[in-house]
């Protein structure tokens, strides 16, 4: 496989070229940064909830292309869902990309299979979980 | 030697280095890399090591083996005198001199650490100011930073310009003042290669009665250092950027100073003599080196520093500057790249640091790396002057004696695939 199919393809260059999830949030409901320290991707995610469904998430911050593109994704996967849901899909993400589980998204949220290259490149994968971890930590602080 | 493109012929000669015949001695260099001929260009990080210092190390293990200071039988005596000739060998390479001292310690970044513990926590008391610059390398702020919050002290900048990354100098004097107790300076910039005006800073921190640290991690390993004429009272340099094995670092400092200093590790070979009550320790150097140190590693270094020295110091830091040339020149036909530091190269070592315009460092070192060719991207342990130059990181091509100007075309077409990628 090339770099080009594994990590520069379409979908992920698309994502991370798109600008439309890239915002603050002022007054967010869960807020949380999440840093690289060795390779400079700092990204800070927002949402807002409505009851328990994320009504809006967004992220703001530098990164790689691999780190904002799979910002981007989260951003469409999880806007609309339950945070069992979010918690769920966040789970299938990080299986994928850590155990090499086989991709099984509901097919809305399908693009995020454009990710799985990216467990191919052993270094990469930190970016392509920064903005995943950074939620997750996020949800589970809220559930304290 | 001319700046040309064209120069094919002589690409792998040098005004001042056999280059084919260097690249010989280095086998990592024809290990290929993702399938294409290597191309090392992340010498500020480490640096390959030739064949002969390989040796030294398996030499130690399979030849020798003892411990040293300690055994009375031959292979112990044996270790004890090639570690001596080691710490002989970095006297000579620094010109240490009869007042000056090499201690061993596993890295530079330990070697400040220890002045940090050794020297600051004995003179450092509430009030007093700590002087560093803002382009230091983490293992020369840290320590110092804590060692200002634990006592109370102050610590004050010489500032970047955030347009090049050179220090400005313009208000040292209110900078170094009669409250300073010890400035820290490094000697050359990992960042951007830019080297500043050490020698004016040291004269102003000894005016004021300062204790002066250099890093000389990048500068000591590509330009001839002599520590009497820097007249600095500590140097801190690590064997791994200089042909040798990792886990070995220099502490240099002046014996009239590290004399009243506290050691910094306590435990075996450091000691004079241990009662339950009381323990007092070895003159110097070895109350400084507790325990068993990487003698391998020394050993190694002690080598790579003969192999340096046959060289010449002065060859390597031509031949860098060649390199530097050609990349600056070649960086100009390609208006995406952004450069940071000094356009002075007098006041440059062998570091080239840019981005392609828009695209992030990492994405470049990737598609780099899928090019054969290793470089070094991110904030490179410099977050201060990472943020001042107001970039989110750099791509780094560091430069050693054993490249060519084949690898700088490399790079600058592995940098036209990037722009290929993403623009």
């Amino acid at each position: 496989m090339s770099l080009e199919d594994d990590l520069y393809k379409e979908i992920i260059l698309e994502n991370y070229k798109s600008r439309k999830n890239k915002a603050r949030i002022e007054q967010a409901d869960l807020q949380s940064e999440g840093t690289n320290p060795s390779c400079g991707d700092d990204v800070e995610l927002f949402i807002r909830l409505e009851g328990e469904r994320i009504a809006q998430i967004t992220y703001d911050g530098m990164g790689c292309s691999i780190c904002c593109a799979s910002a981007n994704l989260l951003c469409e996967a999880l806007t609309g869902r339950t945070i069992a849901e979010a918690k769920d899909i966040m789970t299938h993400y990080k299986g994928m990309l850590l155990e090499g589980e086989e991709p099984d998204f509901p097919e809305e949220i399908s693009d995020l299979e454009a990710m799985q290259g990216v467990k191919n490149y052993p270094v990469r994968i930190k970016c392509a979980l920064l903005p995943w971890n950074t939620v997750a930590n996020m949800v589970s602080e809220r559930e304290r | 030697m001319s700046i040309t493109k064209e120069g094919k012929p002589d690409k792998n000669t040098s005004a001042a280095l056999n280059i084919d015949q260097i690249r010989r001695d280095f086998p990592i260099l024809s290990e290929p890399m993702r399938g294409k001929p290597f191309v090392y260009l992340d010498n500020g990080a480490t640096s390959l090591k030739p064949q002969c210092v390989i040796d030294e190390v398996v030499r130690y293990y399979s030849k020798i083996g003892a411990n040293i200071h300690r055994g009375v039988y031959e292979f112990s005596e044996t270790a004890s005198l090639l570690y001596d000739k080691a710490r002989e060998n970095v006297a000579r390479f620094i010109n240490a001199g009869p007042d000056g001292q090499i201690i061993f310690t596993k890295g530079a970044t330990e070697a400040v650490n220890l002045l940090g513990y050794g020297w600051g926590y004995k003179n450092i008391t509430e009030g007093d100011e700590i002087v560093v610059s803002e382009l230091e390398h983490h293992a020369n702020f840290v320590p110092w930073q804590m060692l200002a919050q634990r006592k109370g002290a102050t610590l004050k900048f010489i500032p970047v310009d955030p347009h090049d990354g050179s220090i400005v100098l313009d208000d040292l004097d209110t900078i170094i003042t009669e409250k300073t107790k010890l400035v820290a300076i490094s000697a050359m910039s990992n960042v951007t290669g830019y080297m500043p005006p050490v020698g004016k800073i040291i004269a102003a921190a000894k005016a004021v009665g300062a204790v002066t640290v250099v890093d000389g991690a990048q500068l000591v390993s590509h330009h001839p250092v002599d520590v009497q004429e820097l007249d600095c009272d500590f140097l801190v340099f690590s064997s791994h950027k200089m042909l040798g094995p990792t886990g070995v670092g220099v502490l240099y400092g002046k014996s009239d100073i590290l004399r009243y200093m506290d050691p910094f590790l306590y435990g075996g070979d450091m000691i004079l003599k241990v009662r339950k009550d009381i323990t007092t320790f070895q003159e110097l150097p070895g109350r400084f080196e507790a325990g068993t140190p990487n003698i391998a590693g020394v050993l190694g270094f002690g080598r790579a520093i003969e192999y340096l020295e046959k060289i010449g110091m002065e060859n390597i830091q031509k031949h860098e500057r060649d390199l530097l040339e050609y990349a600056t020149a070649r960086a100009d036909e390609i208006p995406e790249l952004e450069v940071y530091g000094s356009r002075d190269l007098d006041r440059r070592g062998g570091i080239f640091s840019f981005n392609v315009a828009g695209v992030h460092p990492h994405d470049t070192g990737a598609i780099l790396d899928q090019e054969g060719i290793a470089v070094r991207t991110g904030f490179h342990c410099a977050h201060p002057l990472i943020q001042i130059l107001g970039v989110p990181g750099t791509t780094r091509a560091s430069f050693y004696l054993y490249n060519t100007r084949n690898d700088i075309d490399r790079l600058m077409d592995g940098i036209e695939r990037v722009k290929g990628v993403f623009l």
